[in-house]
């Protein structure tokens, strides 16, 4: 089976300095890696790569056999790849069901006419857009539905801002969901629910998933496979266990074991 | 109002702050003097031979500063003093050193000629400042006049707050009253009730002297009555399920529009003049609000695209037009001045769209300079006439009317239409998946585009709506005036509609018509006069200050979206939120990081 | 899930089309009236010279070299202004629309004092004396004028999103158009005459200048040199570069941001207060509108020099000058068009949309702190 997504010999150069060079990497239909690496190791840019808001000096990627490069990055979510970011970035002043609602854009295809007309057709899209908002947001349980439909998004806490964040990648109907540590700033039981919801994204909603985290116990936890990549360069990929007690690994992290190996 | 402390003792005052605050009113005031507004306005009256205009542009400087000296920002933590005399004091004070501003300028004026570059250093300044009683008077009475005002200001602080509202409302209702006369009596004297016309205004124009003190007291009088009444319907709105609150809505809306209707009928032609021009900026506002309250654009070349509707007319319509002449009949020419609309928004706003929005700003202005010069150019003035333009524009025929220019009801009735599309197209559009996008967008164009959204058409849909409403204005006003110059087209249009929609309320359709019809009805558009029709040109001046005041402290506009003002007032929010108990406390993380 | 389709080929969407199409008719024309330009300088007669004017004449040596000499001066004028521009939005990050009017208010205060002096008699007896008064006036008034806009109308708004600012630069420039309007009057005010000895055409390197251009690019050129070694030699341009670069670290390492940026508002207002004596001096007479069309094409200036770029922003004001003034005649004109003296300012706005076109970050680069790149 070819994988998803794979990428060839990927380089992007920022003045000089190589944030990525000749990265390879790929994950296969259903999979759920980890990336993991000190600060600085590359990678946020190997995601803002994969969705086109940083260009590619060299190399390839390829979703589902097709070279992506070069695509506006609206045209990558559109063809199955969705993302969170690091910093949260929502649409603060829309609501939370506006922010799931909008997400859908490249799912629907309304156009102005027919919401000047009312036509059935707009209609019906409007109801199963909300519709499907709100199912995505359900799953979260109760924590973004309700009376919290209709507030603004930044009366929400940072733990429910990343999920509406995720809840808003889910939205786009991806293939693949890219989550840039999806529990940085979460206390421990937060941390481990979401765990469990990561797993769940998989095997009820069939998305494929690379998540960077710094959390071991949640990258142990969750995925199949850890990519270990340090100065923009793969420099080990294995099981969780594997890598974790290669002495490269060990090496890049200042020779500290790595948390939450033992 | 338990925790404040006692009031502060008579003369523990803050005296650098009310020298500070004089001293800025006292400039001021010889800012207001020197630039010509005392004299220039001294002819609309206000209260026949007590007030006129160009005095009430100095009164309420010093009111406003008495006001603000004791006005506190109130801290946690801090006990803030009860009001009392000291606070009167203070505003008297700050008063005092204003008006003393001005007995400077009558003694400077007395002594020094630099009427060369000030234009208005003249005799009648120096006569209206001194009340034509000599020099002596004038510098005394400048400084009681100040020191009263200021302390009339402050007086809003110590007396209950239900009389400083009646005293406000009344004054309000005097002065606008007065304002509003032409559209008063005319409309009186359409209902046939030309009678209280004669005994509320002089003859002469203006309130007499009794009138407004009726007027002021019948007002006092109610609004204390009424009072709470405003806050107990809004009570009961709020507490309307969601059908009932759309009946309500419905209803309110439908009676607007029946008065809309049936008002221009009882109007003469002066008031339906000036509704039909309202109606005019009404609809160029729709337009950039699509464009900047929605999508967030900043254009500022907006009035091309009037321009385009404008010529797309005058050349389709007119006998007179030198290129080619078809003389079609406006309704087929709306639809090529859709096209033509569309066409060049597409091609203006192509080049442009990927633009950082303030470059933006700056190159679409330059699009609307490029625009004016092409139509005013010899190059193309085979084309499109040059300076002198195109005239002998024919009315509208529209087969059961004709709507011509010298019967301005019949304009109204046609703006009004197209009015009414452009609400339509701007409530639809933005509940819908476009709209969305054009929030999103707004919001963080980044993300929005990562979310899957194609910024792009996004972005120039909105561009192409916006230029269409425009031209649909430049349409009626080529019919309306029968003739069109590039010299209607200037980049001031532009800048007074950015205006409009910015004092409204940016986003919010009721906020951008209310807007409309304040500042173009009163003050009046870049040509067209208002009610206020001695201003000239010191209304140009009042809204560039206009737009600095608002964008400092109300950016939101006067009737903002609920949106807009959540964007700018976002602690606030939180407060309200979490004193209904709605903030988002994470129970579990026992952690209340609501609010970044 | 539903099944997603699978783009294969790159989408180029019809606004890229569009644009291509753009680029390649912008410099088709361009080409088209340079090489019909050259061809009526060799002869007109040939087919290339009559091609779209039969009645072209082509130019004189010397009236080429007119245009160039004046372009030059008129950019040197607007390289002044731009340096205000873009050294606040290098700092601030917006665009200060109303610093045309802190130009106009040099000019008029230039001419308040010029004229003051001429009734003395003093402007005529000791010209140096005299220009050096209003000069100093000039640049008072200027600074001033932008050192209040920012406190007032800038500073409280540091923080909100950049349009907010540029807005409140929009009402801030109306209101000041309007009061000096209001204050000396709708007339247009004429500088008094510049003595003979400055006014008279000299011939520098076979071009024929007139005296009053000399006197604009060496105080142009003098001005420009003193503002590049206060930048990039003292400590105060220092702290401006380094509050420029990130405003929260330049506060942590001791710099007082407040006050580096009050100086910002300050130089730019002096360099358009000088460049304000120039125009009046140029073109003697000066009215309340006098600081809309040149604060605007200072603005391209400042955006051809890439935003940030002080010695970008001079280039990018010759350039614009040059620009406007050789473009109508060396491309327009051979294309046909007529009456191209009026389209002068179409030309000057078209520019600034051919730069961004082709190079959105201006020709020499801009300097701007990761923020304001977006």
């Amino acid at each position: 089976m070819s994988p998803v997504l794979s990428i060839h010999d990927l380089t992007i150069t920022f003045g000089g300095l190589d944030a990525l060079s000749k990265l390879n990497f790929h994950v296969d239909e259903g999979e759920i890696v980890g990336v993991i690496g000190p600060n600085g190791a590359g990678k946020t840019t190997f995601f803002n790569a994969i969705t086109n808001l940083v260009p590619p000096t060299s190399g390839d990627i390829r979703f589902a056999g097709e070279s992506i490069v070069g695509l506006d990055p609206y045209h990558v979510t559109e063809l199955g790849v969705a993302r969170t970011f690091q910093n949260v970035r929502l649409f603060p002043n829309m609501t939370i069901l506006e922010n799931v609602m909008v997400a859908q854009h490249c799912r629907t295809h309304q156009h102005a006419f027919g919401a000047l007309l009312q036509t059935k057709a707009f209609r019906r899209e409007e109801r199963e857009i909300r519709e499907r908002a709100i199912e995505v947001l359900s799953f979260f349980g109760t924590r973004l539905i309700g009376y919290r439909l209709d507030q603004p998004a930044f009366v929400l806490s940072y733990a429910n801002r990343r999920r509406l964040e995720i809840a808003r990648a889910m939205a786009t109907q991806p293939r693949v969901l890219l989550l840039d540590e999806p529990v940085a700033g979460m206390n421990p039981k937060e941390s481990a629910e979401l765990t469990a919801l990561i797993g769940r994204l998989r095997s009820e909603w069939g998305f494929t998933i690379v998540m960077i985290e710094h959390d071991m116990g949640v990258v142990r936890d969750v995925s199949d496979r850890v990519v270990v990549l340090d100065h923009g360069e793969t420099i080990a990929q294995g099981s969780f266990d594997e890598v974790s007690n290669d002495p490269h690994v060990i090496e890049a992290y200042l020779g500290r074991p790595v948390e939450g190996a033992s | 109002m338990s925790d404040t402390a006692p009031p502060k003792d008579l003369f523990d005052q803050d005296w650098r702050r009310i020298v500070r605050l004089g001293a800025i009113t006292g400039l001021s005031l010889i800012f207001v003097a020197l630039i010509g507004m005392l004299v220039q306005l001294d002819t609309r009256l206000i209260i026949r031979r007590y007030l006129s205009l160009g005095y009430l542009t100095i009164i309420w400087i010093p009111v406003v500063a008495g006001y603000l000296v004791s006005k506190e920002v109130v801290l946690e933590g801090v006990t803030p003093n009860r009001k009392g005399p000291s606070d009167v004091l203070a505003g008297a004070l700050t008063g005092l050193v204003g008006g003393a501003g001005l007995s400077l300028l009558v003694v400077l004026i007395d002594n020094f000629d630099i009427r060369d570059p000030l234009i208005n250093w003249s005799p009648q300044l120096l006569d209206q400042l001194t009340f034509a009683k000599g020099i002596g008077f004038g510098v005394v009475i400048w400084l009681v006049i100040g020191a009263g005002l200021g302390l009339f200001g402050s007086l809003s602080h110590v007396v209950p707050p239900l009389a400083s509202r009646a005293v406000n409302t009344a004054l309000f209702t005097i002065v606008s009253v007065s304002i509003l006369e032409t559209a008063i009596t005319d409309l009186l004297q359409g209902f046939g009730l030309s009678f209280v016309t004669d005994v509320v205004y002089a003859k002469r124009g203006a309130l007499t002297l009794t009138s407004a003190l009726v007027l002021g007291a019948v007002v006092m009088a109610i609004t204390v009555a009424a009072s709470g009444r405003g806050r107990e319907l809004r009570v009961r709105y709020d507490a309307l399920d969601a059908p009932r609150r759309k009946t309500a809505n419905l209803g309110l809306w439908a009676a607007g529009v029946m008065v809309l209707l049936v008002l221009p009928l009882f109007l003469g032609k002066i008031m339906n003049e000036l509704l039909a021009n309202v109606g005019l900026f009404v609809l160029l506002a729709l337009g950039l609000n699509i464009v900047v309250g929605l999508a967030g654009i900043l254009d500022l070349g907006y009035v091309a695209f009037f321009a385009v509707g404008g010529y797309t007319t005058a050349v389709l319509t007119s006998p007179n037009s030198p290129w080619i002449s078809p003389q079609l009949p406006f309704v087929v020419v709306i639809f090529v001045v859709i096209i033509a609309a569309a066409f060049v928004g597409l091609a203006v706003g192509a080049p442009v769209i990927r633009m950082r929005g303030d470059y933006l700003a700056i190159v679409t202005l330059g699009f609307g300079e490029i625009v004016r010069l092409l139509f005013l150019s010899d190059w193309l003035s085979p084309y499109f006439g040059g300076a002198q333009g195109i005239t002998n524009i024919p009315p509208v025929d529209l087969g059961f009317a004709e709507v011509k220019g010298s019967d301005p009801r019949s304009v109204f009735y046609l703006v009004l239409f197209f009015c009414a599309i452009a609400i339509y197209v701007s409530w639809r559009l933005q509940s819908s998946r476009l709209g969305r996008a054009w929030m999103a967008i707004r919001e963080d164009e980044k993300v929005a585009e990562a979310m899957g959204i194609n910024t792009v058409t996004a972005k120039l849909a909105a561009f192409v709506v916006g230029a269409i409403l425009a031209s649909f204005s430049g349409a009626v006003f080529a019919a309306k005036v029968g003739s069109i110059f590039p010299s209607s087209f200037l980049i001031l249009v532009s800048i007074i509609i950015l205006v409009v929609v910015i004092v409204g309320g940016m986003g919010n359709i009721i906020g951008v018509i209310v807007g409309a019809v304040v500042l173009i009805g009163v003050l009046g558009g870049p040509k067209q006069p208002g009610l206020l029709q001695e201003l000239g040109t010191y209304k140009l001046l009042i809204y560039g200050a206009l737009l600095v005041f608002m964008m400092l402290k109300r950016p939101e506009g006067l009737i903002p979206s609920a949106r807009r003002s959540h964007e700018l007032h976002q602690e606030e929010f939180l407060q309200d939120a979490w004193l209904r108990g709605e903030v988002d406390h994470d129970a579990e993380a026992g952690e209340g990081d609501a609010a970044t | 899930m539903t099944a997603v389709r699978v783009g294969s080929a790159r989408r180029v969407s019809w606004v890229d089309r569009f644009l291509t199409g753009l680029r390649i008719v912008l410099i088709a024309l361009i080409a088209a009236g340079l090489v019909a330009f050259v061809a009526q300088q060799i002869s007109v007669d040939n087919p290339f010279a009559r091609w779209r004017n039969p009645d072209a004449t082509g130019l004189t040596g010397d009236q080429l070299k007119g245009l160039v000499v004046t372009g030059i001066a008129q950019g040197s004028m607007y390289g002044l202004i731009a340096l205000g521009y873009s050294m606040v939005y290098g700092v601030l990050g917006f665009i200060n629309f109303a610093h045309g009017e802190v130009f106009m208010l040099g000019a008029m205060s230039g001419f308040v004092a010029s004229n003051k002096l001429s009734a003395n008699g003093y402007w005529e007896s000791n010209f140096f004396g005299s220009f050096v008064i209003v000069v100093v006036i000039a640049i008072l008034v200027s600074t001033a004028a932008a050192v209040i806009m920012e406190r007032v109308a800038y500073r409280p708004l540091r923080d909100s999103p950049r349009l907010i600012p540029l807005i409140t630069s929009i009402g801030v420039s109306f209101f000041i158009q309007n009061a000096v309007l209001g204050l000396l009057g709708p007339n247009s005010h004429s500088y008094p005459q510049l003595p003979e000895w400055l006014a008279k055409s000299r011939s520098i390197l076979t071009f024929e200048i007139p005296g009053t251009k000399v006197m604009v690019m060496v105080v142009a050129a003098l001005s420009m040199a003193v503002l590049w070694w206060v930048v990039e030699r003292t400590k105060t341009g220092k702290a401006m570069r380094a509050v420029a670069e990130d405003k929260e670290i330049a506060a942590l390492m001791g710099i007082n941001v407040d006050r580096t940026i009050v100086l910002t508002f300050a130089i730019g207002g002096a360099m358009a207060g000088i460049g304000g004596i120039l125009w009046g001096l140029s073109f003697r007479s000066v009215t309340h509108l006098t600081g809309f069309l040149p604060g605007i094409k200072a603005f391209t200036a400042a955006v051809v020099g890439g935003v940030g770029n002080l010695g970008g922003a001079m280039a990018g004001g010759v350039s614009l000058g040059a620009a406007e003034s050789l473009g109508p005649q060396l491309i327009l004109e051979p294309l046909g068009v007529s009456g191209v003296s009026q389209l002068r300012d179409a030309v000057a706005f078209t520019a600034l949309v051919v730069v961004l076109l082709f190079k959105p970050s201006g020709l020499f680069g801009e300097r701007l702190s990761e923020d304001d790149r977006t």
